[in-house]
């Protein structure tokens, strides 16, 4: 009999297909998301070495990076995105996998559609040529972000060659207080741990605090584990997860449905597991979260001030800590919440579901934003702006004077035709702050979508606590 | 892929830790449906002022370093997106082994499936090798995969760590999917096995 095994172990146990003499496993891929800008490369792979691909059922397709997120009927302008879109969409039906066009209602970012259709199942090992396909993990699946090569070997083998991880438990005790939520966990978390925190590791999240999220707050921390350097986070499934998924498209149906259920529960730590690391948060002492540098990692509460690079650990990081600085435009000791922003983005793939939105409406409701901002809202995906509208949210995010956008990654990224200018600051819930990441020169302050929504209405980084639902 | 047996070539100095990948190669290149063509993206925004023009100060911008085929850095580096283009856009420039303290987790897998060698080496190493490639064109490393082992200019060796499956992969140049499928009976009876155990999984 082996000894106590983590979650982790046991599905990665379950997934090994063989093992090489120096380690290295074969592990098979049950489920696989691809969307347009990681895949060319990799069909073209396929069609050169002439191979099919093993399980195209086990593969789901849709356009996300590059979409519009204003009026569809009209296309997409830029001759480049309109052909990595294209191109997807021959691959698609070339090789014969299922696939979510723009004008389908389950169209939206690819994290938000697997979870949204029962694709993402508990225990199974999903992948992604994206870094942020660990938000599956949330339902106790080993989720994991690919190359394009490997987004090519899963295609034609279904399997990956990996070594396996180290194990990393992160224990939030206690509860988190009003207006601190699961961006607010997790981003305290990576300032702790630091963005190579859990390098090599998968994360296993636990505690009262973990345990008490809904299952969009369990994506939302299990997405930034990237951010965190981890490979993968996982939550073990419980009533929560099986709640959400039942009744899903994909999910099995009638007495399987009940077998599964069964199995699922059993996906759990077992006593006595051993952990590589373990590090313990004091969720009731957290405060709201925002990020002031050009890392996920240079993250305070939001009643703190910028910091000084003078106080810094050691050189590199007060290198760093300058060009941040330098870059973000802000000066050492000056209050967070006296930093004023012209653009607010409300979406994402770590926060762009319907929790999400109804966190920031309710905020929104009954408030005006700042003449001297502008704010977006964009769904995760077809399905959550339509469960928004039947909700009301869409009219009070417009009453607020936000604009109601159609769902994809928009500016998390900007690869569309959503960005910053230079030296535009931004109050955004995606999950990098990275110089560049929402446009050239863009300044971006990672938050909650409540906080955002603060932000919107202020002007400036604000506590959300000063901003009771009306 | 390209074979890697040994290198010789300028080492070009990037003292920056947690180097990302939209550093490496921003968003607005990755919407290519090719690999191939992206070295001149490489480090955008870090080699190329709002005006398109090079920036002097970047290090691969000094003629020194404009021939760098070997890249000593800080810590955590390609960490970010799991995007491809980042490895794509390194080779295509002409890197072709990486030297840091440590590197993200879905990069440092990329670099060996494009005949890039990413080397993790202790901090007070990488500094050596940092202070040798400050030194220019002068600062000829060499690379030797099969021994394991990194000559700086003063002839000093280090010795560096890698899994033997990417070193022979490496070596040889070969293709995984190759090798994967030739296990092809391996995978059927695993799915056998599972379409059994857990049979919601296959529609």
């Amino acid at each position: 009999m082996p000894g106590p095994r983590t979650l982790f172990d046991k599905i990665w146990d379950g997934h090994v297909v063989d093992v090489q003499d120096d380690g290295t496993c074969l592990i098979y891929i049950d489920r696989h998301l691809v969307h347009e800008v990681t895949s060319p490369q990799a069909f073209e792979g396929l069609r050169t070495a002439g191979r099919r691909v093993r399980r195209p059922e086990a593969t789901l397709a849709v356009a996300d990076h590059n979409v519009p997120t204003t009026d569809r009927a009209a296309g997409i302008a830029d001759a480049e995105s309109r052909l990595q879109v294209d191109t997807l969409a021959t691959n698609v039906a070339e090789f014969g996998i299922t696939y979510y066009a723009m004008d389908d209602i389950r169209q939206g970012i690819v994290h938000v559609i697997g979870p949204e259709q029962g694709f993402t199942l508990p225990g199974t090992t999903i992948v992604c040529g994206d870094s942020h396909t660990s938000t599956h993990g949330a339902f106790g699946a080993l989720a994991f972000g690919i190359g394009t090569s490997e987004v090519e070997h899963v295609l034609a083998t279904q399997t990956l060659l990996q070594r396996p991880a180290k194990n990393m438990l992160i224990r939030a005790d206690g509860v988190l207080g009003p207006g601190v939520g699961a961006k607010d966990l997790v981003l305290a978390l990576i300032g702790r741990i630091g963005t190579a925190g859990a390098t090599g590791h998968v994360i296993e999240y636990a505690g009262e605090a973990v345990r008490a999220l809904t299952m969009e707050g369990r994506m939302t921390v299990c997405n930034m584990s990237i951010e965190a350097g981890a490979r993968a986070g996982l939550i073990a499934p419980d009533d929560t997860t099986l709640a959400y998924l039942q009744g899903r498209p994909m999910v099995p149906k009638a007495g399987a449905w009940e077998q599964a259920a069964a199995h699922w529960r059993t996906l759990v730590s077992d006593e006595g597991a051993r952990f590589d690391t373990v590090v313990t948060l004091d969720a009731a002492a957290l405060e709201p979260q925002v990020t002031w540098g050009t890392s996920p990692e240079d993250v305070l509460p939001i009643t703190g001030s910028v910091p000084d690079p003078a106080a810094a650990r050691d050189e590199a990081k007060r290198r760093a800590m300058e060009r941040s600085l330098d870059y973000m435009g802000l000066e050492p000791g000056t209050p967070l919440r006296e930093v004023p922003v012209e653009r607010v983005f409300i979406g994402s793939c770590t926060n762009g579901r319907i929790e999400d939105l109804r966190e920031a409406a309710a905020v929104a409701r009954g408030r005006r934003v700042a003449d001297t901002v502008g704010a977006m809202v964009v769904p995760g995906s077809g399905l959550v702006r339509e469960q928004a509208e039947s909700e009301g949210l869409d009219q009070v995010f417009l009453d607020a004077g936000f604009e109601w956008r159609e769902p994809g990654c928009s500016m998390c990224l900007a690869m569309n035709a959503d960005r910053l200018e230079p030296r535009e600051r931004c109050a955004s819930t995606s999950n990098r702050n990275f110089e560049g990441r929402q446009g050239r020169g863009g300044r971006t302050h990672l938050m909650s979508p409540a906080m955002a929504a603060a932000a919107a209405i202020t002007g400036r980084l604000a506590d959300v606590r000063e901003l009771p639902p009306e | 892929m390209e074979k890697f047996t040994t290198l010789t070539g300028v080492a070009a100095p990037l003292p920056m830790i947690n180097v990302d990948t939209d550093m490496i190669i921003p968003k607005q290149f990755l919407k290519t449906i090719r690999r191939s063509g992206l070295g001149g993206s490489l480090f955008y925004e870090l080699r190329y002022g709002d005006d398109g023009a090079e920036k002097p100060e970047f290090v691969l911008n000094q003629p020194a370093y404009r021939q760098a085929t070997i890249l000593v850095t800080g810590d955590n580096f390609g960490c970010g997106s799991s995007r491809e283009h980042a490895p794509w856009a390194l080779l295509d420039y002409g890197i072709r082994c990486i030297i840091a303290p440590s590197f993200a987790d879905i990069f440092y897998n990329n670099c060996f499936k494009n005949g890039i060698l990413p080397i993790a080496l202790p901090q007070s190493d990488v500094d050596k090798l940092m202070d040798d490639a400050e030194r220019g064109a002068n600062a000829t490393v060499t690379v030797d995969l099969e021994s394991q082992t990194i000559r700086g200019p003063d002839g000093g060796t280090l010795h560096f760590d890698i899994d033997p499956f990417r070193k022979h992969c490496l070596l040889n140049g070969l293709d995984d999917i190759g090798l994967t499928m030739q296990k092809a009976p391996r995978i059927d009876d695993f799915e056998a096995r599972q379409r059994a155990e857990v049979p919601w999984l296959y529609r």
